[in-house]
């Protein structure tokens, strides 16, 4: 008792006196630049989530081809739901005697539940949002249809015995992505007109969807109720389980605001080392005297963990608010981007944010704070003695610990915080090494070279641990900050190509194999890119080795799913451009006889496959048996007709198959969607080209999260610079004492500090430079599977950059010391 | 186990103390063989040149440093074979100190630079007597400057009333003027003195200045690391 109440005394002089003014700070921005960064994501990937949930048009979709049962959305309505109905059905549209088969989708007047409906008057009018479904009477299609049946807005068609005014060109059902199998162009209607069409009898083949929003908790509970509800027929559909390419583009997003989090979290820590070294001297002293006035080790290591913990408790709720605060003003600058204001964040970041404080502090500053209690008392009459020097090990395995702790829980990826924090280690090693170096070269260069020279140069020189602790300090800041700028410019860019201008927005699947040389020609003939017509065989996975598969062995309920149905299988040659293979080996032309398979890693994570398997697949009754030979990782958000398991042509070019390709198609060529299905019948036309929108669009968002959360670390960093000078203020202070009494002039003593902070700077700049862009490669192509570019400006702006702003930063300390008469500066201690 | 004291025997006792150091030319003695007493209330010099080993007797008599042989107690208890922590204890609230470079905390006002050894006791509302002894020492108006905000001498009473304040048994005074100009330093002295007196304190007074010797009880020489009685 005595001793908290001896630390709460202690800590309110400490408050008072601004003794612990820089680490406060340092702490404060560390964690409001970790929990802004939280909230902000938070927030952001609940958006972006709500956003990806419009390809669904809702949170969730129940989907049958019999009605579904009343039970689900009265649950819907008891946990305060929004519920809309649609139902699906292919038909024929009429038009002068002209027929058109259609996928018909009848709408309840409150849908969409999240998205919009996006349409045009006339074939070259802007595009409009709309708040609800077509009205009674009304229709709305694709502008396929309207190129198909010669159709403009206004005129009348027919709809089994209905008549319909057709007045708007449908421009974006954010659902359409979801609808994968298609028949023809969407047209949408009203649900209430469906009686009078008589198209609709229990007999019809029709998809009835029950589309549910609302609270995300509520959602999560809607969900937990309904999965085992669910009867044969009867799905629920989720985000996580729509399109790859959503889910990949949605990953990514994440995986760069984490990293971008990640990078503040570096900042913080090395700021709070810096600060922590000023904090510990002074204690040096207060524990000696404590030590003479009769307190023991255990008191005054208690007593200063009690403060250190208040410290924590206090910068890190500060810095939680202020974070608040920063995310505020930011998600306001964002919502509009997200259509409306930002759903509340979890209580997740909060916890982060408190977690940052108090890890960052008790990590840094606890090894050197056990050295406190251990001061010698003899140090009041003696001040060169100080405590035993701790074991560097423990200094550097606490930090470390703290920061891979760190590092782990914001990123959120263990492959993405043990890059960052190889490359970190690399770099502090790099760093450690360099300092040495540095100090030992110094000695002979100090004798060269003039005073002012020998002045700056001393000053690295004078304490080895201070240099050390400053290039460290300095070139984990600047790693942070060319680390985050990399992310900015490089990877955000590379990101955003992975869907070109002009990828492919139009699959065409069931194609024919007699079908696959007219439509080559087809192609060539309409001038239509296409990305290879490949072949496509339906089968399942029985047996892993010689184990039988079934969705029970799984408890991850994608791979329930996987095993559940028939996988796309198909064979190759060569293999597709957007593929790579990450373990084993592609075959060569001698090897395309062997029965081999080549797996979708994640896939092949997701199901326990290992290279050198042997997998078993039915194929309509013929066992398929073949050996994994590679293991490939796929860009899903490239648009190209991909597939999780290609085997060699030997293994699979007997069975009968079809074939799939995409293509780009210009806005204003429909017209060629009607020749082709003119001439191709049989082949379904798949357009994709609202989904890819959808990816487009959290791309941009995503990217611009980032560079906001950029501005958070440049200020983090801007403080460790302070940090940084600070921490060697006292050295400085009692140089300038003794320098400005022996006749030194004022632009003396701020060259002899430029120069020296400006060889800081050039040689942290320089190796961190040189670890930022080694981390910056192996992030892009080992976590993002990228090409890396190398920026020059990385270059310039990092070596040279680091040496001029460090230097000025190292001139605007040392200025009031070269103002003021040395003799107030004695008295003033 | 460490007693209390005991009236009847001498607050500090110091027998063949040596201390040796090992430097780059070998070892090095500082003090050699010293012994002395300080009985309760006495006052007692140790006169020396710079570097002749003064304030590292005084320091292994605070029981600050470890002897390289010999035998020192510090209220009738040996310091030899205590640990640190237990040397400690034995100082707290019955031993005061005052330094040349007065010691002082910066960024503690003067009030809390007195009331650090209270709260140390345990003593649960520190404030008043803190403040009183300031008022003492002639420092009421300037309880609550910070040691940078105070003249040399004004810092070295603020030591001297933090020193007294816990009404110690004994009291070591390392060159308490060495840092200040005569005229400050005498009035320090007379300060000293007469704070001594009130508590009944003994005082080890490690100087230089002899005149400032000639006020004790007893003086001693140290020379060479070897400590005779000054004549």
């Amino acid at each position: 008792m005595s001793q908290l109440i001896l630390a709460l005394r202690f800590f309110r002089r400490d408050l008072r006196s601004g003794e612990l003014r820089l680490l406060v700070l340092a702490l404060i921005i560390a964690v409001a630049a970790v929990s802004a960064v939280g909230f902000f994501t938070n927030r952001v990937e609940q958006a972006m989530t709500l956003q990806a949930n419009q390809v669904l048009a809702a949170d969730l979709v129940l989907s049958s081809n019999n009605p579904i049962p009343s039970a689900f959305e009265e649950q819907a309505n008891t946990l305060g739901l929004d519920i809309a109905h649609t139902l699906s059905f292919p038909s024929v549209i009429v038009h002068q005697d002209q027929t058109q088969l259609v996928e018909i989708k009848a709408v309840s007047q409150n849908y969409p539940l999240r998205g919009d409906l996006r349409v045009r008057s006339f074939a070259d009018a802007n595009e409009l949002t709309v708040k609800g479904p077509p009205g009674p009477g009304h229709i709305w299609g694709e502008a396929r249809l309207m190129a198909a049946l010669d159709l403009k807005p206004g005129a009348q068609v027919s709809l089994g015995e209905a008549d319909f005014l057709l007045d708007k060109i449908l421009s974006r059902d954010s659902a359409l992505g979801n609808n994968f199998f298609r028949l023809g162009p969407e047209v949408l209607i009203a649900l209430e007109d469906i009686p009078k069409t008589g198209l609709v009898t229990p007999a019809s083949r029709v998809r009835h969807r029950l589309l549910i929003a609302g609270n995300q908790e509520q959602v999560k509970s809607f969900q937990g109720w309904a999965t085992p509800r669910l009867t044969q027929g009867l799905r629920l559909e989720h985000l996580s389980n729509a399109r790859p390419e959503l889910r990949n583009a949605l990953d990514r997003g994440s995986r760069f605001l984490g990293l971008a989090a990640l990078v503040a979290v570096l900042v913080a820590g090395a700021t709070v080392a810096l600060s922590t070294r000023q904090f510990v001297e002074r204690q040096s002293d207060t524990s000696a005297i404590m030590r003479c006035l009769g307190a023991s080790q255990s008191l005054i290591f208690n007593v200063l963990l009690i403060r250190l913990l208040l410290l924590g408790l206090l910068a890190s709720l500060l810095g939680i608010a202020t974070g608040w605060l920063a995310q505020y003003f930011l998600a306001g600058l964002l919502s509009d981007w997200f259509g409306g204001e930002l759903p509340p964040p979890s209580l997740w970041p909060l916890l982060m944010g408190l977690g940052t404080g108090f890890i960052t502090l008790i990590g840094f500053t606890l090894p050197p704070a056990l050295r406190l209690g251990a001061v010698p008392p003899l140090r009041v009459l003696r001040r060169d003695l100080d405590a035993p020097p701790i074991s560097t090990w423990l200094l550097i395995l606490l930090s470390i610990g703290a920061m891979a702790l760190l590092m782990l829980v914001q990123a959120g990826d263990s492959t993405l915080a043990g890059w960052v924090l190889l490359g970190t280690l690399i770099t502090v090693s790099l760093l450690l090494l360099t300092a040495w170096l540095l100090v030992h070269t110094l000695s002979p260069l100090r004798h060269h070279g003039g005073a002012l020279w020998r002045q700056g140069l001393s000053g690295l020189a004078r304490s080895p641990s201070m240099t050390a602790l400053q290039l460290t300090g300095f070139g984990l800041g600047i790693l942070a900050l060319l680390l985050l700028s990399i992310i900015r410019m490089d990877l955000l860019s590379a990101w955003q190509k992975t869907i070109p201008d002009r990828a492919p927005n139009h699959f065409l699947i069931n194609i024919q194999p007699t079908d696959v040389s007219n439509l080559r020609t087809f192609f060539i003939e309409q001038q239509i890119e296409q990305a290879g017509i490949y072949p496509m065989l339906r089968a399942r996975l029985t047996h892993i080795n010689d184990r039988p598969v079934s969705p029970d062995q799984y408890l991850d309920e994608r791979a329930q799913r996987l095993v559940a149905r028939e996988f796309n299988l198909s064979w190759a040659d060569e293999m597709q451009d957007a593929n790579k293979i990450v373990a084993g080996f592609w075959w060569s032309d001698q090897q395309r006889a062997q029965p081999l398979f080549s797996v979708e890693v994640d896939i092949a994570n997701t199901l326990g496959i290992e290279l050198g398997d042997q997998l078993a697949f039915d194929l309509a009754g013929v066992p398929i048996l073949a050996r994994v030979s590679s293991f490939r990782r796929v860009h899903w958000d490239s648009f190209q007709p991909n597939f999780f398991v290609i085997g060699t042509p030997g293994l699979l070019e007997q069975h009968p198959a079809n074939f799939i390709t995409s293509f780009y198609l210009p806005p204003g060529q429909e017209s060629a969607l009607a020749s082709l299905v003119r001439q191709f019948p049989s082949i379904t036309i798949i357009d994709v080209s609202a989904i890819m929108q959808q990816v487009r669009e959290i791309m941009q968002r995503g990217s611009l999260a980032v560079e906001y959360v950029f501005l958070f670390t440049l200020a983090a960093g801007v403080l460790m610079l302070y940090a940084g000078i600070q921490a060697s203020r006292e050295h400085r202070r009692q140089e300038a004492i003794v320098l400005r009494t022996l006749g030194l002039q004022r632009k003396g003593l701020l060259t002899a500090a430029a120069i020296e902070f400006f060889t800081l700077g050039l040689l942290a700049g320089s190796l961190a430079t040189l670890c930022a862009n080694l981390t910056g490669w192996f992030i892009a192509t080992e976590v993002f599977g990228f090409q890396f570019n190398l920026n020059p400006w990385t270059l310039l702006v990092g070596i040279l950059g680091s040496g001029i702003a460090i230097g000025l930063a190292g001139i605007l300390a040392t200025w009031p010391l070269s103002i003021k008469p040395p003799l107030r500066m004695l008295q003033s201690g | 186990m460490i007693t209390d004291h005991n009236p009847e025997q001498p607050v500090v006792k110091a027998q063949n103390v040596t201390k040796q150091l090992q430097g780059p030319g070998g070892t090095l003695t500082i003090l050699e063989t010293a012994s002395l007493q300080l009985a309760e209330g006495e006052v007692t010099a140790i006169l020396g040149a710079s570097g002749s080993g003064k304030s590292t007797l005084l320091g292994l008599l605070a029981g600050l440093d470890e002897v390289t042989s010999g035998t020192i107690e510090l209220f009738g208890q040996s310091l030899s074979g205590l640990t640190e922590d237990q040397r400690a204890a034995l100082r707290a609230g019955k031993v005061g100190f005052v330094f040349q470079s007065f010691q002082l905390l910066p960024g503690m006002t003067a009030l809390e630079n007195v009331m650090l050894p209270l709260e140390l006791a345990g003593i649960r509302k520190p404030a008043a007597d803190a403040a009183h002894a300031l008022k003492q020492v002639g420092l009421s108006e300037r309880l609550h400057h910070y040691p940078g905000q105070l003249s040399g001498g004004e810092q070295q009473r603020v030591a001297i009333a933090r020193a007294f304040a816990s009404q110690p048994k004994v009291l070591f005074a390392d060159e308490p003027t060495g840092s200040l100009d005569q005229a400050t330093g005498s009035r320090i002295i007379d300060l000293l003195f007469e704070m001594r007196e009130q508590t009944g304190a003994a005082l080890l007074l490690v100087t230089h200045d002899e005149r400032l010797a000639a006020r004790c009880d007893h003086r001693l020489l140290i020379e060479k690391g070897r400590l005779e009685p000054l004549s």
